[in-house]
């Protein structure tokens, strides 16, 4: 069964121009990709491709001069608004991009405590803590005494202890040290392993076909190809879209190609 | 969006222009005693009706509402130099100039506003002059800490540092980058004064430091009209009191409305 | 032409060395890279070598002289973040041309479109947006030019295009590159010799 299922969807932002005549900006267009439960889905594109609206999309939080058309399903059932309120933090929940989303005047095992809805808050927490290998003490410290690191795995223990069906991490990666990059995308893995839906935002193609099952493909706010990660390999040959291909071979690990034709 | 700001602004502009022509119409007649006339409440010959002199409240709100608007204007306009010459100063003077300016800063926002007005204009011995003193020299802090507070982050600004280094000088950098961004800034902040210098009018003249009662400003008529409202003659005190709150909050609006117009277009962070 | 650092240093605001006794040369033609972790200081050393901050200590040396503070410097710098490096309220041609009027043969080898021209920073893509910044950059009196992550926040296609775009103005001047980067592939194909940041401060 699909647990989410997107539809044709089309996102445009209605905006001013100087001359304050309405303008409609198309950003998506007709977007159709389903994600299965217990996978790991991967989306990728460069920054504009509009995948970060594709998850505020999902989770109900596209700014007011948002328009969208086309259809949300989770679980079978229709995403309306009233039903992405009730399910975000609950059934849906954003892994964000920048640590700053933790609040700074709480205790970070008070936050993760607050996010837990099933079974004893404490506990819950302890779990988690020993799930993504950050250390029982952490708990009484206020983000700015964690790493950057450690921040990151409270924001995925916070998401996890949810009990959320499906997660969504938003450009987990960028401006990370190696290290803490790999450890991310291990928790991520982790995750999957028990359960939970895992759809992963990112412009860094090398780590979608670390972890993920599936990756999507985007440009220009079009789904350019959904291919399984083991396509993405060699010369990119099980690769469909010239899109895809040249994506693949024009990273430096690859062949360094600078395709003519699908520059940003 | 911006239809909606530049209809506030609209309104706002009209509300306020609106107690400036209306005092300009009405003939002074309406301010000389008219004892047969007294204590009249609120009819069609008299509006607002009239106080116990006799004199029409209309003409007497309307004049005072002029008269405040007139002194609160020359006071935030004054305050806004000095603000803006201070800020400018402690941002671009090196690191003394700045602390001393900033020691100022802090010396005058430590000092209860209205205790600091009142010593001012009592020192200066009241009047026109010690109101648009008092209020010009202790509404500047804010706004120089504000301006402060910006160019010195606009001059570690990328965009500023890559301007020196493609070989622009400090003066084209002053008036080309910093310039249009701190304009808007500063006209909104400027226009904030005004309420607050209005108000503050008001007080001085009501505490009896401020204008002189034979100059109807909204002071006085709020002040004097204190001691016939527990005799029912509350329409003293409440058209007056109502036309200063609709100035006020029209200078707000105006503020609000005109910074929302001119930067959400430009700026998209 | 050689562009070098020679004992920087770089105090933060709690008196505590960031890095220190750092040596670091470029040679015209060269292209070296500089690979490091985030928060170790590249960006710093880089902004220093530019010549846009002050060192705590030691100095840059452009063929043995102190540069000179005023006029264009021959030394240019593109940050990570074009957003930042813009401002937001001029529009792209403003930006452009702020410092040199490019020609349309620079304009087309970047594959900068004339119409992003009238547009403001806020309606161009990251990669439109950085082609720019790189294009102010390029004057032909730039001898040395310091890329900071300039194309970490890309995707793989505008990367690629990008670099071979630059390498190739780079080697038709004898221009010096410096490429700060944390991707150890990306340095490993475009760059002659790539230093490891962590090893510059023995």
């Amino acid at each position: 069964m699909h647990l989410l299922d997107i539809q044709q969807l089309s996102i445009s932002f209605e905006t001013y121009d100087y001359r304050l005549r309405k303008r409609t900006m198309p950003v998506i267009q007709k977007l159709s990709l389903s994600v299965h439960a217990g996978e790991i889905l991967a989306i990728v594109g460069a920054s504009g491709s509009g995948k970060s609206l594709l998850a505020h999309a999902i989770l109900g939080l596209l700014p007011d001069n948002a328009v969208l058309s086309g259809r949300l399903s989770f679980e079978g059932q229709a995403l309306t608004p009233e039903r992405q309120q009730q399910l975000r933090g609950k059934q849906l929940a954003l892994i964000p991009q920048s640590v700053q989303y933790l609040d700074p005047l709480m205790r970070v095992g008070k936050q993760v405590e607050q996010a837990v809805r099933i079974g004893d808050a404490r506990l819950e927490r302890q779990k988690a803590f020993e799930r993504f290998r950050l250390p029982q003490e952490a708990a009484a410290k206020y983000p700015f005494q964690l790493s950057g690191g450690m921040a990151r795995r409270v924001l995925v223990s916070i998401a996890a202890v949810s009990g959320a069906k499906l997660l969504i991490a938003d450009e987990p990666t960028p401006g990370l040290d190696d290290q803490v990059a790999q450890e991310t995308l291990r928790t991520f893995q982790q995750m999957a392993k028990i359960g939970s839906t895992i759809l992963f935002i990112t412009h860094d193609l090398i780590a979608a076909a670390q972890i993920a099952d599936r990756i999507a493909v985007l440009h220009s706010g079009e789904l350019m190809e959904i291919a399984p990660a083991s396509s993405f390999t060699g010369n990119g040959d099980a690769l469909m879209h010239p899109y895809t291909r040249a994506l693949w071979q024009a990273l430096p690990q690859n062949q360094f190609m600078d395709a003519k034709g699908w520059q940003q | 969006m911006k239809r909606n700001s530049l209809l506030r602004i609209f309104i706002a502009i009209t509300l306020l222009v609106m107690p400036l022509l209306l005092a300009a119409m009405l003939s002074s007649k309406g301010l000389l005693s008219q004892l047969e006339a007294r204590n009249v409440s609120p009819s069609w010959s008299h509006p607002f009706g009239t106080d116990w002199l006799g004199r029409d409240m209309l003409t007497r709100t309307m004049k005072g509402l002029a008269l405040s608007i007139g002194v609160g204007t020359i006071a935030s306009i004054t305050s806004a130099i000095i603000a803006g010459c201070l800020g400018l100063m402690a941002a671009t003077l090196g690191k003394t100039a700045d602390r001393i300016i900033t020691w100022l800063i802090d010396c005058f926002l430590s000092v209860p506003h209205l205790v600091l007005l009142l010593l001012i204009a009592f020192s200066i011995g009241g009047g026109i002059k010690g109101v648009i003193i008092a209020i010009a020299f202790t509404h500047w802090p804010s706004l120089a800490r504000l301006l402060r507070a910006e160019i010195l982050a606009m001059k570690s600004a990328q965009f500023v540092l890559v301007s020196k280094q493609l070989g622009k000088s400090s003066w084209w950098i002053a008036t080309r980058h910093l310039l249009p961004h701190l304009l808007p800034q500063f006209i909104v902040g400027a226009l904030l004064m005004f309420p607050h210098a209005i108000l503050h009018e008001a007080a001085l003249t009501f505490l009896g430091m401020g204008l002189s009662p034979h100059q109807p400003a909204i002071g006085i008529i709020l002040s004097e009209s204190m001691k016939f409202i527990s005799a029912g003659m509350c329409w003293l005190a409440l058209f007056p009191g109502l036309c200063l709150f609709f100035v006020v909050r029209s200078f707000d609006m105006l503020a609000r409305s005109l910074y929302a117009f001119i930067d959400p277009n430009r700026l998209r962070h | 032409m050689k562009l070098e650092a020679k004992r920087i240093g770089k105090l933060m605001p709690n008196k505590t060395w960031l890095f220190r006794s750092i040596e670091l040369a470029i040679h015209s033609g060269e292209v070296v890279g500089l690979q490091g972790e985030s928060g170790c200081g590249k960006s710093s050393l880089c902004r220093i070598i530019a010549g846009m901050d002050a060192a705590a200590e030691g100095e840059v040396l452009l063929n043995g002289q102190k540069p000179s503070k005023r006029g264009y410097q021959p030394v240019q710098l593109v940050f990570q973040h074009p957003e930042h490096a813009v401002n937001p309220r001029w529009r792209a041609g403003a930006i452009l041309t702020e410092g040199w009027q490019p020609d349309d043969l620079l304009l087309d080898t970047l594959h900068i479109d004339r119409g992003w021209l009238k547009r403001w920073p806020s309606e161009l893509s990251g990669g439109q947006l950085q082609r720019i910044c790189i294009a102010r950059a390029l004057s032909p009196q730039t001898k040395f030019l310091l890329a900071d992550e300039m194309t970490t926040m890309l995707d793989a296609i505008t990367q690629a295009q990008i670099w071979k775009t630059v390498l190739g103005i780079a080697e038709q001047r004898q221009m010096g590159m410096l490429v700060v980067s944390h991707d150890r592939p990306l340095l490993n194909r475009i760059c002659n010799r790539v230093i490891d940041f962590h090893k510059l401060t023995v």
